[in-house]
């Protein structure tokens, strides 16, 4: 059977349509104003990419922040259960799934068949989720790839004292006017929102294996920083920001 | 050049019906904030002058620049001021001050010395921090409570607003209340995240009046919901430069339901200043005995 998953993020409409457990496409559109819309979007070009048709698709799950704005869903389950389901998929042997989205980050403790025991999560605060690393890409006048870069090749932290990302962007104004590296300056941006979602993720048991995922997932040096923070290794599969539209996909599917 | 909304006017105030060449000391009190500072000077423990100034990129010049000002066309002579206490998030770095002093224990007294004994309860606004002080009838805290780890419901998160909307600091509180009917708050608590919200708002309709009415009832609930920590008593009074946004203390004062209120004369913005000035006094006279 083939069905669709729709995660429908605070900044992006993530959509992955799966047959029989198989990824037949994947598509990512910016949310926009207009979820649905987007959504609707974002699903038009996944079916495209797969070369069905629209009546190919038996059913739709959403999932997402904004989930319950996609009317054309057939029904629609919390961002926690499809991050697991997700990431069971991908890496049976992860019980701790961490997914840092633009506004939000989860911790998810799961089982061997993807089934939630536990989560924490934070959607008040960006200090714990990507808008923090942009809201510093705009300080430090650079484009997130190459903060991402630089921050690889720094050798020490630059002090940032700040916890909130209006309060941190000040700081990093004047870590900047005071000659400080700009990859020093990166790779504490990067230390400081991994070690906020580590002390957010340690109000769940953290087992082995630990996966990262979200869109965030692909920042390198924040994984890195995760790493540290946890002192375990953790996994990153590829395309980690369609985790949880996969999860809901193959939510539909059962 | 790019307006700056975030941007007030800097000021300063001199009593006209006081002789400071009269008095027998002068004190003065800086309080240096992260935003904004003060320079506030007594004449036999009566406020003679104050400045209100927009905090530089250091301590020392910030506070240098606020007694400057404070003092500038009275006549008085830095070394006319005979002890200076420095507050604020910078008094650890004036090098003109004496002794420096928490701002929690100047924003009491100032609040005190300006509204009188029956206040006992001072929420200051800061423009990165809240506070929420208890004292007693003497200005003497007895409890207080303080958030500067998040931008939500201080001075800073008001301007990342001004900014966003275009709309000078100064008119915020008055476009706020000027709706025709009191719009839902902004629900993200995260100035970041109120930032796209309020993107989303104007997107969808919204006028500019009734974003600002949101995010300032907004900011209301916030600061309510850190003084219900440590309980309101009566009265009651607000510092700080959030003080003086009528769209915001207006909605502060309706969640609180009618708490008899003390608006401190002449200037709220200035009770750390005071506050520190009045500590200076009590050290000096007590150095001379």
């Amino acid at each position: 059977m083939i069905t669709a998953g729709i995660d429908v993020g605070a900044q992006a409409v993530k959509v992955v349509i799966v047959s029989d457990g198989k990824v037949l496409a994947r598509n990512l559109l910016p949310t926009g104003f207009d979820p649905q819309e987007s959504a609707q979007k974002a699903l038009d070009g996944a079916i495209h990419q797969a070369g069905i048709s629209r009546g190919d698709v038996k059913r739709i799950v959403a999932t997402g922040a904004g989930r319950k704005s996609i009317a054309f869903a057939d029904r629609n389950i919390t961002e926690v259960t499809a991050d697991a389901k997700g990431a069971n998929k991908l890496m049976p042997s992860v019980r701790t799934v961490i997914d840092i989205g633009a506004e939000e980050a989860r911790g998810i403790s799961c089982d061997a068949e993807g089934k939630v025991i536990d989560f924490a999560k934070n959607d008040k605060c960006a200090a714990g989720a990507g808008a923090f690393v942009e809201s510093m890409a705009r300080a430090l006048e650079i484009k997130v790839p190459e903060m991402i870069e630089i921050s690889l090749k720094s050798t020490k932290d630059a002090p940032i004292n700040a916890t909130c990302a209006v309060f941190a962007e000040s700081e990093v104004v004047s870590l900047i006017h005071t000659k400080i590296d700009k990859a020093d300056i990166a790779h504490a941006v990067h230390d400081a929102i991994a070690s906020r979602v580590a002390s957010m993720v340690r109000r769940i048991p953290i087992d082995k294996d630990v996966a990262l995922i979200g869109g965030v997932a692909n920042n390198a040096a924040i994984a890195e920083a995760m790493k540290k923070h946890l002192g375990v290794d953790v996994l990153v599969p590829e395309n980690p920001q369609f985790v949880s539209a996969l999860g809901a996909a193959l939510a539909a599917a059962a | 050049m790019t307006t700056e909304y975030f941007r007030w006017i800097e000021y300063a105030w001199k009593n006209p019906d006081m002789d400071w060449h009269k008095a027998e000391t002068l004190v003065a009190g800086i309080d240096v904030g992260s935003v904004s500072s003060q320079g506030v000077v007594l004449a036999d423990g009566q406020i003679y002058c104050y400045s209100n100034t927009r905090t530089g990129s250091n301590s020392p010049d910030s506070a240098k620049k606020a007694l400057t000002m404070a003092i500038e066309g009275t006549g008085i002579r830095p070394e006319d001021i005979k002890f200076i206490v420095g507050t604020g998030y910078g008094r650890v770095n004036i090098p003109s001050a004496n002794k420096a002093i928490t701002e929690i224990a100047c924003h009491a007294r100032g609040a005190n010395f300006m509204g009188g004994p029956t206040i006992r309860t001072v929420l200051d606004m800061g423009g990165q921090d809240l506070k929420g002080i208890h004292c007693d009838e003497r200005g003497k805290v007895t409890q207080f409570l303080m958030n500067d780890k998040c931008a939500a419901g201080t001075g800073r998160g008001m301007e990342v607003m001004a900014e966003l909307l275009q709309v000078p600091i100064t008119e915020v509180g008055q476009m706020s209340l000027d709706v025709a009917e009191e719009p839902p708050s902004v629900s993200s608590t995260c100035v970041i995240f109120a930032k796209s919200e309020a993107i989303g708002l104007l997107r969808s309709g919204w006028t500019k009046n009734m974003v600002l009415a949101a995010y300032c009832s907004a900011m209301a609930h916030r600061v309510v919901g850190l003084l219900e920590r440590i309980g309101v008593e009566k009265d009651f009074a607000i510092t700080g430069g959030i003080s003086k946004n009528i769209g915001v203390v207006s909605r502060i004062l309706k969640e609180l339901g009618g708490i008899p209120t003390v608006t401190l004369k002449p200037d709220a913005q200035i009770a750390g200043g005071v506050g520190a000035a009045l500590f200076a006094r009590d050290l000096y006279l007590k150095s001379k005995k």
